[in-house]
């Protein structure tokens, strides 16, 4: 357990190191550019980071609030429609990139979360209240209405399809 | 709950947090430097006007491309105005915001390779059948 926990976080170490070792290289051939990508990188950092505080308050309520008995009751093997609410849901109103709530989602899912639900979340991302002015602007309100039913019912198709046809545990 | 309680909760996710540090960083500058290197026209010039090439090509672009939501759809709706069939802008958006090709290695790193594969291949099939679906049922309204 403490190896695999080791090798993953060495894993992490190695993917930061890659990518740095990606702009030396850029910076060698074209050092503008490099920079450039830097500059976007220090400016993208400012603008996640209130993203970064909100993930930390939400792990933290959820180590001061929610045991593995209560996230395996809401989101676990026998959560049933429950379940798929919270996934759905909470998709839909998480904010900011979707790599900045792995260790979220990571954590529930060592609690007990279903692998179909997490899929589901993710999905779930692609529907956006704050965005629905600027879809209905382009599209029109027919198109968003259509296309934010299918959105949902696939989030829900493809967590289904993830424990039935790939068989990953349902634990 | 006491202060020590509050105090040990706490820091259990900083330390949980901390160990997710170094692959969020990675994710971040990879994306820095996706933006700028690949130019704003770029989706404008790569659609070739196919029925049946355009939206994989949609799903394909959409599926590298990173970057906040809100881009991909006005993106999505210039490519329309500039003839990109509907199926393709669809699928374009839809893989944008639930396929990440940049991603994939620190989804994997935390919740296992076949997890992260599996979720990101279901996404891209669900664009396209979701673009086709969406397509279809509009010419019926």
């Amino acid at each position: 357990m403490n190896k695999d926990f080791s090798k993953k976080n060495n894993g992490k170490l190695i993917f930061l190191l890659l990518v740095i070792a990606l702009y030396l290289i850029l910076a060698l051939v074209n050092f503008p550019l490099a920079k450039q990508s830097f500059l976007a990188f220090l400016q993208l950092l400012k603008q996640i980071f209130p993203i970064f505080a909100l993930v930390v308050f939400f792990m933290f309520l959820s180590n001061s609030f929610f045991n593995a008995k209560k996230i395996t009751r809401s989101l676990g093997k026998n959560a049933g429609i429950k379940g798929w609410l919270i996934s759905i849901i909470g998709g839909i109103l998480s904010t900011g990139p979707s790599y900045m709530w792995y260790p979220f989602l990571s954590e529930l899912k060592e609690h007990g979360m279903r692998d179909a639900f997490v899929v589901t979340f993710f999905y779930n991302r692609a529907v956006k209240i704050s965005i629905l002015p600027m879809m209905i602007y382009y599209f029109g309100p027919t198109f968003v209405v259509v296309l934010t039913f299918y959105m949902i019912l696939f989030s829900i198709i493809n967590g289904i399809l993830m424990e039935k046809f790939f068989k990953i545990s349902p634990e | 709950m006491t202060l020590l309680r509050i105090k040990e909760n706490f820091i259990k996710t900083l330390k949980s947090f901390k160990q997710i540090i170094p692959m969020i960083l990675g994710v971040i500058m990879l994306v820095a430097l996706f933006i700028t290197v690949v130019p704003k026209d770029f989706y404008n010039v790569i659609f070739v006007g196919n029925k049946i090439i355009d939206p994989l090509l949609g799903a394909t672009l959409g599926s590298v491309a990173i970057g906040q939501p809100v881009t991909s759809y006005i993106i999505g709706g210039e490519l329309l105005n500039h003839g990109v069939s509907l199926i393709a802008v669809i699928a374009f958006i839809l893989s944008w915001v639930t396929v990440g090709v940049f991603q994939l290695p620190a989804e994997a790193l935390v919740f296992g390779k076949k997890f992260a594969m599996t979720r990101n291949l279901l996404s891209f099939v669900s664009a396209l059948a979701i673009a086709v679906l969406t397509t279809l049922t509009l010419s019926f309204l």
